[in-house]
């Protein structure tokens, strides 16, 4: 079984790397085509990534991804599509920020108020997701239609809250508006970087909690596996006596408290506060990220990390004349090549293996017919 | 014509395994063997639609190699379909000379070819008409003009795929006349059946598969029907059978009035009522579609009940989820194991868990055992045979009496007090189904009690303590297994014995 499982680790390998090689040389044709010496973009970008600014911005990125592909991936892992990660993090934030930033606040010991400001982003995402998966257990609405539609409804949302007559209060000295700053206590400290004007986040470590607790919830707990068992066979979750509307809820419920996170360590360890130029679209950036990983909790990281280093050093291109977007089309030509070569790497592994098992089994038969 | 160890090797299972036929020119050879004997594969292999992974094809005492059915044309070996090949809206003739059109300059010459297929039909009696329409001739017509298709593109030796499969009996007596002028003119045919009066009747020379290799060569003088048929299937056959009763009187599961109707409304169980004592098997005979599977997914607890009540061990579980019924000691061997049975992406230490995701071994408290589930998945793939090279590769891997297996073994395992078997040896091989059998009577000594459904009579009869006919969702007979024949369930199955019981 030794050499089964040392080929499935590069058959698990060859994708991920296969799509990168291939939408590097796509972006290189077009980079190319329209006139830009690609190997010279490439240096421009792997060299500013040894600039510490940007190596921090990057690993800040990348957590936040990080988190917002783990809250995508436990939907994806039952077949769930939780489009609604976007919505989740934006109203969990935002009501998250107005608690945090609130006076009364100032009061409480640090640890608790960050707990609290933590366990308040997860109630509401969890809540704002559990809307999806109620509706899907009792009236069978489709969860990618109700959360696209809770994404318009939390923006909405969003926007009536965030005002001066209720959560918001106008930005000292700009016309921005977002939920009081949360002063000191409330704030996590970020780690230093060697040479760089910008910490790394603190919450960082959460985000590597949460890949450890999704690992471990999928790998260790009986609950993992019926939610693994109901993504992979409905049919065949049920006969086992799994509850399948119990666990759509129950995941879209961990779905969305993990969603309520993806806003956090932006908001305690650089905005500390809801404002509106808050980032946006990070959910999406989430299920892009999910794919690329195959919902792993080390793949996941692998891609958060590539995606924010894509991110940060494309800020290089423009100094050099490039388009910036060539990013974006090479992001875009990554997942979609991924998702093509995950399912042809995954038939191939099917049929290797059901060749090793006829090869070992090969005599087998045979042998007995001598007997008889 | 000679084939020499030819051995076929596909995903879990090999198809072929050192088989030798040897056919004399000018005869008829049959070939029998049961269903998935490695009758097709063979064939597909004679006639060059797949290649052997070992072994040798020689015709007339030279070797061929072919790589594609018009290599095996080219050499004279045509192939009738057991299913028919022919356009319907053509006719007989531009059926015929599809793909291998005479042509004189740019033009087919429908001339020629007519007169050939005439002349052809005239030779061997087969009263072809070229130029009538596929879709208004009888079955037996249609094959005569596959039969003329390849003879007209020369072949010397005819592969017929279970030729009778679809012709009445009047028209089998006429294709075995034509066969019988086919050889007459000296061509050889290799007749594959599983009819043995049949094989028989007609053929000069027998060979018997039996899985997936040739086992023995016998001319129909020398055997009987019936030695035959045990050729086919094995001498050491397995007969199912309990030897002493072991029923006791403590009910185990206890079903009255259990009614159940489809989505649409359709009542699909009707005011069922049965009880199964601990060491009792139930056998529930009928034909498929009957109600059993809506019976067995009641009793899961899958399905819903409109009426009824259902107790396990005197305590009512009617409303229990699956889970608790599981948990409560029921096995669930179900009838799709696809669907029902197995995660086929998953390996087969985690499908030991599936179903059993609760209970030792397989679990601590809300975290799984791991090793607990590698150690029993071991366990079973000992015990049951399952032919599997480790318990990390894939179910799918498997072939699907492997995956049969280790769901017996699972659903087996823990003790259970109730185990709903739906085709428990469907599939799989006869070693493995006198395993599965011995299995359960040794648990049904220890108390066990089974709902066994089958499509297998002779399985029903041998196996159960009590049988049960279930027709139209309801259990409309009862019979003794020491007394009932097969005909008189099968009878009941139906519905015609309905008055008498």
């Amino acid at each position: 079984m030794g050499r089964l499982s040392l080929r499935s680790v590069y058959l698990g390998l060859a994708a991920p790397v296969g799509a990168l090689l291939f939408a590097l040389l796509v972006c290189a044709a077009i980079l190319g085509a329209t006139g830009h010496p690609p190997l010279e973009v490439a240096e421009a970008m792997v060299g500013s990534l040894e600039r510490p600014r940007t190596a921090a911005n990057s690993l800040n990125s990348a957590t936040t991804y990080y988190l917002s592909a783990v809250a995508v991936a436990i939907g994806f892992k039952m077949r769930l599509f939780n489009i609604g990660v976007d919505g989740q993090y934006r109203l969990a934030a935002m009501l998250a920020a107005a608690l945090a930033g609130a006076s009364f606040m100032d009061a409480l010991p640090s640890v608790l108020r960050i707990a609290m400001t933590v366990g308040a982003a997860m109630l509401v995402g969890a809540v704002w997701a559990g809307i999806a998966g109620f509706l899907k257990v009792t009236r069978g609405v489709s969860e990618v239609i109700s959360t696209i539609m809770l994404n318009a409804v939390a923006t909405a949302l969003v926007a009536f809250l965030l005002n001066p007559d209720r959560l918001a209060v106008t930005v000292a000295g700009s016309n921005n508006i977002g939920t009081p700053t949360i002063t000191e206590g409330g704030r996590v400290p970020g780690f230093g970087y060697p040479g760089s004007s910008s910490d790394v986040f603190g919450l960082i470590l959460l985000a590597a909690a949460v890949g450890v607790a999704y690992w471990f919830m999928l790998n260790r707990t009986r609950f993992g596996f019926d939610l693994k068992a109901t993504g992979q066979s409905q049919s065949a979750a049920v006969a086992s006596g799994v509850n399948v509307k119990r666990m759509v809820l129950a995941s879209m419920l961990l779905s969305g408290a993990a969603a309520g996170l993806v806003g956090m360590p932006q908001l305690l360890g650089a905005s500390y506060s809801y404002a509106l130029d808050f980032p946006a679209g990070l959910g999406f950036t989430g299920i892009a990220i999910a794919l690329l990983g195959r919902n792993h909790p080390v793949g996941m990281a692998f891609a958060a990390l590539l995606w924010g280093g894509l991110d940060q050093t494309s800020n290089v291109l423009d100094l050099s004349g490039v388009p910036k977007e060539i990013v974006v089309i090479m992001q875009g030509v990554i997942v979609l090549s991924v998702v093509i070569a995950y399912e042809l790497v995954r038939r191939y592994r099917l049929r290797l293996e059901q060749r090793d098992v006829g090869r070992a089994l090969g005599t087998a038969p045979a042998a007995e017919e001598v007997r008889a | 014509m000679e084939l020499r160890g030819i051995t076929k090797r596909f995903p879990g299972v090999v198809a072929n395994s050192d088989v030798n036929v040897a056919v004399r020119g000018g005869t008829v050879h049959a070939l029998v063997g049961e269903n998935g004997a490695g009758k097709s594969t063979l064939m597909k292999i004679l006639y060059g639609m797949q290649g052997p992974d070992e072994g040798t094809i020689a015709i007339e005492g030279a070797p061929a190699d072919f790589h594609s059915p018009a290599d095996a044309i080219a050499a004279g070996i045509g192939m009738v379909h057991q299913h028919f090949m022919l356009a319907d809206n053509l006719s007989v003739l531009e059926n015929v000379v599809l793909g291998t059109e005479p042509r004189t300059g740019g033009r087919i010459d429908f001339r020629a070819a007519r007169a050939r297929i005439s002349e052809i039909s005239a030779r061997y009696g087969l009263g072809v008409q070229p130029d009538r329409l596929v879709d208004e001739l009888g079955v037996g017509e249609r094959q005569r003009v596959e039969i003329l298709k390849v003879l007209y593109r020369g072949a010397r030796i005819l592969i017929l795929d279970e030729p009778t499969a679809v012709l009445v009996p009047q028209e089998v007596d006429e294709l075995f006349g034509n066969l019988r002028e086919l050889k007459a003119e000296g061509l050889t045919i290799l007749f594959i059946s599983h009819k043995l009066d049949e094989v028989l009747s007609v053929a000069d020379d027998i060979t018997v598969m039996r899985r997936g290799t040739t086992v023995a060569r016998v001319t129909p003088g020398e055997v009987t029907a019936r030695q035959l048929a045990e050729l086919m299937v094995g001498s050491a056959l397995p007969v199912p059978e309990l030897r002493e009763s072991t029923v006791t009187d403590t009910p185990v599961l206890e079903v009255s009035g259990l009614t159940v109707a489809s989505p649409e409304g359709r009542t699909v169980l009707d005011d069922m009522s049965f009880t199964i004592h601990a060491g009792e098997v139930l056998g529930i005979a009928g034909v498929e579609g009957n109600g059993q599977a809506e019976l067995v997914e009641a009793l899961m607890g899958i399905r819903s009940l409109d009426a009824g009540r259902i107790a396990l061990r005197g305590e009512d579980i009617t409303k229990q989820s699956t889970r608790k019924r599981r948990d409560a000691g029921i096995g669930y061997i179900p009838e799709d194991r696809h669907r029902q049975g197995v995660l086929l992406e998953s390996s087969l230490w985690e499908n030991r868990i599936l179903g059993h995701q609760t209970k030792p071994p397989c679990a601590r408290g809300p975290l799984l055992d791991r090793a607990g589930a590698r150690a029993d998945t071991e366990r079973i793939v000992a015990e049951y045979d399952v032919r599997t090279p480790g318990i990390d590769v894939a179910a799918t891997a498997l072939s699907g009496g492997n995956q049969q297996k280790l769901i017996v073994g699972r659903e087996m395992s823990g003790e259970p007090v109730l185990l709903i078997a739906s085709h428990p040896t469907r599939g799989v091989d006869v070693g493995a189904q006198a395993a599965i059998w011995e299995h359960i009577r040794k648990a049904r000594a220890e108390h066990l009690a089974v709902l066994l459904i089958s499509a297998d009579l002779d399985e029903l009869i041998g196996m159960s303590d009590s049988l049960a006919v279930i027709l139209r969702g309801r259990l409309v007979a009862e019979y003794d297994p020491r007394s009932v024949t097969p005909e008189q369930l099968g009878s009941a199955m139906t519905g015609a014995a309905e008055e008498v019981s």
